[in-house]
């Protein structure tokens, strides 16, 4: 069942301030340490490997993740904002599938 | 959030502060939510909408609420009402007794009941996405308001019967739920402490599952962990010793979707 990844950016900001950006996505980020408890083969890995966001095509943040992140992963961050636009957030996981959002913001 | 508060809020506005108090039953005034079990992280996590994975499941049920399925063309907000506007408060009183089933019902047993009779759509599974998110969709509504279900009337036998399999020994350890979440709430079982056992914040986020599930799936893990044989979800025996656990959070704020460890 497909989920929406979440997103919380204030609508509206002052220009120069430091707003905090939450993000939660949700993925079973299967480590690729555990076992098949029926037929003992290793469970193949699959976890999203990078998140990255960006602010009017300039990058603002971008994580490399390794296994020992737990299932839904969730990244606050913060940035200075100076103009209005479109953050951009992409997670990248192992089968290299893409899943992209938005969120717009108004500096006044 | 412990009961104490609760009772010491209602009663300051009535003026009767000391006398309430003094006169709450002593067990009952130490029964606390899971929350105040739970570290100060995972609390934070529960404090902040954004912050609790729940909510990726109670999204899957708004959406699924406004998804006209089944023959009968219908949607739950169709008669619900938007964004589920006609089910405020509507679960705090569940479980509770059903005329139709001769026995309890459960949320769960309610929205199935209305997926295969009035949509006649499929009936969902008790452990699936979308039954676990609609439940937490729909519990959601009631958050914060306190739990308030019956135990009399046609609901006393069940609560009997809720009451018995709670203190009734069972499993190879031959320990019953009120040995450890009665006798021993507070205490450290290993690394985890143990709660009072209430339920007001189920379907919960469970960080151990790493996803959200149902009472009914952490009934069969504590029934597992005694060693004994679980029952079904949705099985009455389950379903019985729902309605009395949520008859000792009763007064209690439902906590849907909480984060637990």
């Amino acid at each position: 069942m497909a989920k929406k990844p979440r997103i919380k950016v204030p609508k509206k900001a002052k220009a120069g301030q430091i707003i905090q950006i939450k993000t939660l996505y949700s993925h079973k980020m299967e480590t690729g340490n555990r076992k098949n408890s029926k037929t003992g083969k290793l469970i193949p890995r699959m976890i999203v490997n990078n998140f990255s966001c960006s602010f009017n095509g300039k990058e603002v943040i971008s994580v490399t993740i390794h296994p020992a992140v737990a299932a839904n992963p969730y990244f606050a961050f913060f940035a200075k904002v100076t103009e209005s636009g479109t953050f951009d957030f992409v997670w990248t996981d192992d089968a290299g599938k893409k899943v992209p959002a938005q969120a717009k913001i108004t500096v006044s | 959030m412990t009961y104490t508060k609760h009772v010491m809020q209602v009663a300051g506005v009535l003026g009767l502060g000391a006398l309430l108090v003094a006169c709450a039953p002593e067990q009952e005034s130490t029964l606390e939510s899971g929350y105040d079990y739970a570290t100060a992280e995972t609390q934070a996590m529960q404090d902040e909408d954004i912050d609790n994975p729940g909510f990726l499941w109670v999204d899957i049920g708004e959406g699924n609420f406004e998804k006209v399925e089944g023959e009968a063309g219908k949607s739950c907000a169709e008669c619900h009402g938007e964004g589920a506007s006609g089910l405020k408060g509507a679960t705090a009183s569940y479980p509770k007794y059903s005329e139709r089933d001769g026995k309890l019902s459960t949320v769960q047993d309610e929205i199935n009941n209305c997926r295969t009779s009035r949509m006649k759509a499929k009936a969902w599974k008790w452990e699936s996405d979308e039954m676990l998110g609609m439940t937490a969709f729909v519990k959601l509504q009631s958050r914060g308001m306190p739990v308030n279900v019956s135990t009399t009337g046609k609901a006393a036998p069940f609560y009997a019967a809720g009451k018995k399999f709670y203190e009734e020994r069972r499993g190879g350890l031959d320990l019953s739920c009120k040995s450890c979440h009665t006798d021993y709430a507070g205490i450290s079982i290993r690394a985890n402490i143990l709660t009072n056992g209430l339920p007001n914040g189920f379907p919960t986020y469970r960080l151990k599952w790493q996803k959200v599930g149902s009472l009914h799936r952490r009934f069969r893990g504590c029934n597992k962990n005694v060693r004994s044989t679980p029952y079904k979800q949705g099985a009455d025996e389950y379903t019985n010793l729902e309605l009395y656990i949520t008859a000792k959070a009763n007064g209690m704020p439902i906590e849907t979707p909480a984060v637990r460890n």
